[in-house]
């Protein structure tokens, strides 16, 4: 039952950092209808800037500074590679492709800068738990379940209290309607980029902290997890990707945690579970369990 | 007009014939580093056009290329080898080509009802479960060291070194070069197929699906089986890519069949410009030549190390890597229709050009558009 609890709660924590991520890619899509495959790329590098930087900075000097710099560098990405495509809806496509373009020149050089090392980012929680009745917890879950709880609810008051978050909304609902409306649908979208880049920088600090071993060149692919989880929310509703990310972050941590009985499906499932609950999730429901089915024109 | 017509033809005919004449002469004169170089890319080129149609043409992201390379490549060797069934190598290949393409009609309940970017990533599910199979089933896939692929027999010719001992010309046939007409074989069969595919009914259908499914539907395209059965010609493509890497490498392994390489393959497609046969091969080459030129040719190129030397440096490998990168976005920036496009307006110019050249007869040739006019001024 401890054993349950345990992986439980490692489930709740991992899914709140993937929360941070999916709602990333849900943040852009809404505002551009790109996937971003750069998003990996992104996270590592906040999560560098801020291991580089902490000895200098202290932790939360660093943390701030990275995650200002990726959201920076995000909004610059979008603003002079991506814009310049326009908004239609066939350069959606193209966009998204650009970004693997992006991701393999960013993750070649995160990659060749970090080389085979263990970064560490000089977190204040290092590998203290706490007991919480019968299950021990690392204090560093506790932390991202929070932190990622303030975040996200901060973040989905922007979309529904302010005037960004209400042109963001109408941008997703109808571009050219948006525009008519006097919505400035380039800076939406540059706002947009900047919120995701900044989530991911602070995803990096969950993904690196104890238990995981440190920020290595291979973080960013954790952010590939992510993709079931918006895709299953459904790509267009940040609640989904909340919802999805739950259910990836605790199918993960039970499948990781139930290994042994889990024997048939040979060793390191866990790893991929989140890929076959997304399949089958999508054969029922084709657009995700919170996707809405809009109707075609010709 | 039906002389230059004629004329046109025969030229396209000798066009044709030249280049396979040239196509067949490497292995005569080039050493096996080239040699490779070329298998490598006419392997990848087979696994572009098939992704080419599925993608470019019919409008159906995919990511999980490498998952039907690896279903081509480890069919073979299992039916082929020792554990396994131990087939004839030649009825092998056959099967496990037959093999991918049933993965991907396996695969079609997703690829007939999910759309767009969410079908990308539910074949990218397929990559991830794939490598995760080829890891834990070692009893066929060998398991994380992968197994060795045993050579291709055809009536008992050998696609290997030896067997029977072969010189032509005066040049020792071994593995490479051998395997370099089976290569340019397989990719001849490609091209034309795909191309008849791409011009005749169902190419029609195919880019009408990508444009508009709703209308498509309206004009009699049956949708969902149009959807299902580019998936599995695409995948019966990759898998016959699969069979021909694997006997390129003499040796299949699980890392290969990443998601890296389901992304080589779109990047050759973007490259080279979607929906073409011709871009798709080019695209390939590009993508497949460069990072092992690099490698190659590191010590004399500025800015690169050669490998294992200081730290620091940018290396051939990473280097490669950064090119390849912003090749993707700058084409996409730049040239969105990517090679063939850069390619055919080039020939464009030329064409528009020629009848301004001494010789033609002013009356018969077509009139000439503004832009053909304006660029006059320019020729020196």
């Amino acid at each position: 039952m401890t054993g349950f609890l345990d992986n439980l709660l490692g489930g709740l924590a991992l899914g709140a950092v993937y929360a941070l991520i999916a709602l990333g890619f849900v943040v852009i899509f809404k505002a551009s209808g790109v996937l971003n495959f750069a998003h990996g790329s992104l996270l590592l590098f906040g999560g560098y800037l801020t291991a580089v930087l902490h000895d200098d900075l202290g932790f939360a000097g660093a943390l701030a500074l990275a995650v200002l710099a990726t959201a920076v560098l995000a909004g610059v990405l979008d603003r002079f590679l991506l814009q310049r495509g326009g908004q239609s809806a066939h350069s959606a496509h193209v966009q998204t492709i650009i970004t693997i373009g992006i991701d393999i020149v960013l993750l070649t050089d995160l990659a060749r800068r970090i080389g085979g090392d263990l970064l560490s980012l000089g977190d204040p929680w290092g590998d203290s738990v706490t007991a919480l009745g019968p299950v021990t917890v690392a204090d560093s879950r506790l932390a991202a379940i929070l932190v990622s709880t303030v975040v996200i609810g901060a973040v989905f008051a922007l979309f529904r209290f302010t005037p960004w978050g209400l042109s963001l909304r109408a941008a997703a609902e109808d571009l050219e309607a948006a525009a008519l409306m006097g919505v400035r649908l380039s800076r939406v979208r540059a706002g947009a980029w900047c919120l995701a880049g900044a989530l991911a920088a602070l995803a990096a600090v969950f993904l690196a902290a104890f238990p995981a071993p440190g920020l290595e060149r291979t973080t960013g692919q954790i952010a590939l997890n992510a993709f079931p989880a918006a895709i299953l929310g459904g790509l267009a509703s940040p609640a989904g990707a909340l919802a999805g990310s739950l259910l990836i972050g605790l199918t993960e941590a039970l499948v990781v945690g139930h290994q042994s009985d889990l024997h048939m499906l040979g060793e390191g499932f866990g790893d991929v579970a989140p890929y076959a609950v997304m399949l089958l999730v999508l054969l029922i429901r084709p657009n995700g369990l919170f996707g809405a089915k809009g109707a075609v024109r010709v | 007009m039906s002389d230059r017509l004629l004329d046109g033809l025969t030229s396209r005919r000798a066009g044709i014939a030249l280049l396979a004449v040239t196509l067949c002469l490497p292995p005569f004169y080039l050493d096996a580093f080239w040699l490779r170089i070329g298998l490598f890319s006419m392997a990848a080129a087979i696994g572009a056009v098939g992704l080419a149609l599925l993608t470019g043409t019919a409008g159906q992201l995919s990511l999980g290329h490498a998952f039907f390379l690896a279903v081509g490549a480890y069919g073979y060797v299992w039916l082929a080898g020792e554990p396994g069934p131990g087939l004839p190598p030649g009825l092998a290949a056959l099967l496990a080509v037959l093999l991918a393409g049933a993965a991907g009609g396996l695969f079609s309940p997703v690829a007939g009802r999910v759309r767009g970017i969410y079908l990308g990533i539910a074949t990218l599910a397929l990559v991830f479960l794939g490598h995760h199979v080829l890891l834990t089933a070692d009893s066929v896939t060998g398991g994380f060291n992968g197994r060795s692929v045993p050579p291709l027999t055809l009536g008992g010719f050998t696609f290997g070194a030896g067997d029977p001992e072969l010189t032509v010309l005066g040049v020792p046939f071994g593995a490479e070069e051998r395997l370099w007409f089976l290569g340019l074989a397989l990719f001849a069969f490609t091209w034309f197929t795909a191309r008849g595919l791409l011009r005749g009914r169902p190419g029609r259908a195919l880019a009408a699906l990508r444009d508009s499914e709703t209308a498509a539907g309206v004009m009699g395209v049956d949708v969902a089986r149009h959807r299902s059965a580019a998936f599995v010609v695409s995948s019966l493509y990759a898998g016959l890519a699969g069979v021909l890497l694997a006997l390129a490498f003499r040796r299949v392994v699980p890392d290969y069949f990443s998601l890296a390489l389901s992304v080589d393959y779109l990047a050759m497609i973007v490259i080279g410009g979607l929906g073409s046969v011709a871009g798709a091969t080019a695209g390939a080459v590009f993508v497949t030549a460069l990072p092992l030129l690099m490698t190659r040719y590191a010590d004399q190129l500025p800015l690169v190390t050669a490998p294992g030397s200081a730290e620091g440096f940018v290396g051939p490998t990473e280097a490669a890597r950064y090119l390849y990168g912003a090749a993707i976005v700058l084409v996409l920036l730049y040239a969105p229709d990517g090679l063939h496009g850069i390619v055919r307006r080039a020939r464009d110019r030329v064409r528009l050009r020629r009848p301004r050249t001494p010789g033609t007869d002013p009356v018969t040739s077509p009139p000439q558009p503004a832009a053909a006019a304006r660029s006059k001024e320019h020729t020196p």
